[in-house]
């Protein structure tokens, strides 16, 4: 097997597991059973996005992802950072 | 894409650390439904902010490396960021449930200090 | 010295980064990353951050071992714990441990720590009765916890914040 292929199907494999991890935790996002729950599956789900697009950098071969990668992992961290403080004190901004 | 200056060895290395990474991301989120008490919970997806990320940014920058043909460090930032936003989120968490089990009286609300 | 350079680490870490983000550095990109880290940090002086002394640079390379190692393992159970291959009865709980760190650096990176090991997570601190609550997710080793977060990870970390 050439390179070419050996890394595009392992990296797809890699994507699909990452896909699936994101599908889990949606289930824990809808399932709840509380709010804690839920929060704790968005943020599961945004780490794994995050990972998925790295991996995508990787099988297009381009460094452009990166900053896509970043972005996403700092959104996902003030997301939940927000959502809890909501949590603890029905306030975000205080 | 131009990989044809990529070895198989290098192939096989990147893919071996990728899947690898993606297998702890997954079982992190496997985690997540499986164990039963949010407490428990919680300690899951870290599998997939500490190894799984490593593992994945590590692939990322010696595919990337190899490619270039000089050395991409710029992966690490990634990671250096998440090793330290991480435990904000989860121990904002953590303290969240805490209150609310406390002030609700739950069964499997956390001592006091 | 402290005029030019208030907050050297942060002006190192930042000059770093640029030229990471930026990655063959030319010379344009030099000059750029190092106007960053002398700039920012001076207009980082209004929030008065208070200062850090690290020593002990042997201490460091330590915990970052020691730390490493943990990480991998603690990976390793608690992905066994969650694929159920674990045998014998798993008892999980809170663990209270008195801390004798009080560098608020220090208790930073001791979060840090425990958060980067999977198994163990960091619930509360309070700094009246200086106690660390932590949930642990395989607390059969019994009263173990406690030594091993004072004797692994606060010992070096007083050391180097000290």
């Amino acid at each position: 097997m050439s390179a070419t292929t050996v890394l595009d199907w392992g990296l797809g494999l890699a994507q699909g597991m990452l896909v699936l991890a994101m599908a889990l935790a949606a289930w824990r996002m809808l399932r709840g059973p509380r709010a804690q729950d839920r929060i704790l599956g968005l943020d599961t789900f945004y780490l794994n996005g995050m990972l998925a697009i790295v991996v995508h950098g990787m099988r297009t071969g381009s460094g452009l992802y990166f900053e896509a990668a970043l972005i996403l992992g700092m959104i996902g961290f003030t997301a939940t950072v927000a959502l809890a403080k909501f949590l603890m004190q029905g306030e975000v901004i205080q | 894409m131009n990989e044809g200056a990529l070895p198989a060895w290098a192939a096989w290395l990147v893919v071996l650390l990728a899947v690898s990474g993606a297998g702890f991301s997954l079982t992190g989120a496997f985690g997540l439904i499986r164990l039963k008490t949010f407490y428990e919970r919680v300690h899951a997806p870290t599998l997939g902010a500490t190894l799984g990320t490593a593992l994945i940014l590590c692939g990322s920058m010696l595919l990337l490396s190899l490619l270039e043909g000089r050395l991409v460090l710029r992966d690490a930032l990634i990671g250096i960021f998440l090793t330290v936003t991480t435990p904000v989120t989860l121990l904002l968490l953590a303290r969240t449930a805490a209150h609310r089990d406390r002030y609700e009286g739950n069964p499997g609300a956390p001592p006091e200090v | 010295m402290s005029r030019i350079l208030p907050y050297p680490l942060l002006s190192a870490a930042l000059t770093l980064t640029w030229l990471v983000l930026n990655a063959p550095p030319t010379p344009g990109n030099v000059l750029l990353a190092l106007l960053v880290g002398l700039t920012v940090p001076a207009v980082m002086g209004a929030l008065q951050p208070r200062p850090v002394r690290v020593r002990a640079p042997a201490t460091i390379v330590r915990l970052l071992g020691i730390v490493l190692y943990d990480m991998v393992r603690s990976n390793l159970d608690v992905a066994r714990v969650i694929l159920g291959l674990r045998r014998g009865e798993r008892r999980t709980g809170f663990v209270t441990v008195p801390l004798d760190l009080r560098e608020p650096y220090g208790l930073t990176v001791l979060a840090i720590i425990l958060t980067a090991t999977p198994g163990t997570l960091w619930v509360q601190y309070d700094s009246d009765t200086r106690c660390l609550l932590m949930h642990v997710l395989d607390y059969t080793e019994g009263s173990d916890w406690e030594r091993r977060v004072k004797d692994r990870y606060e010992r070096p970390l007083m050391e180097i914040f000290s």
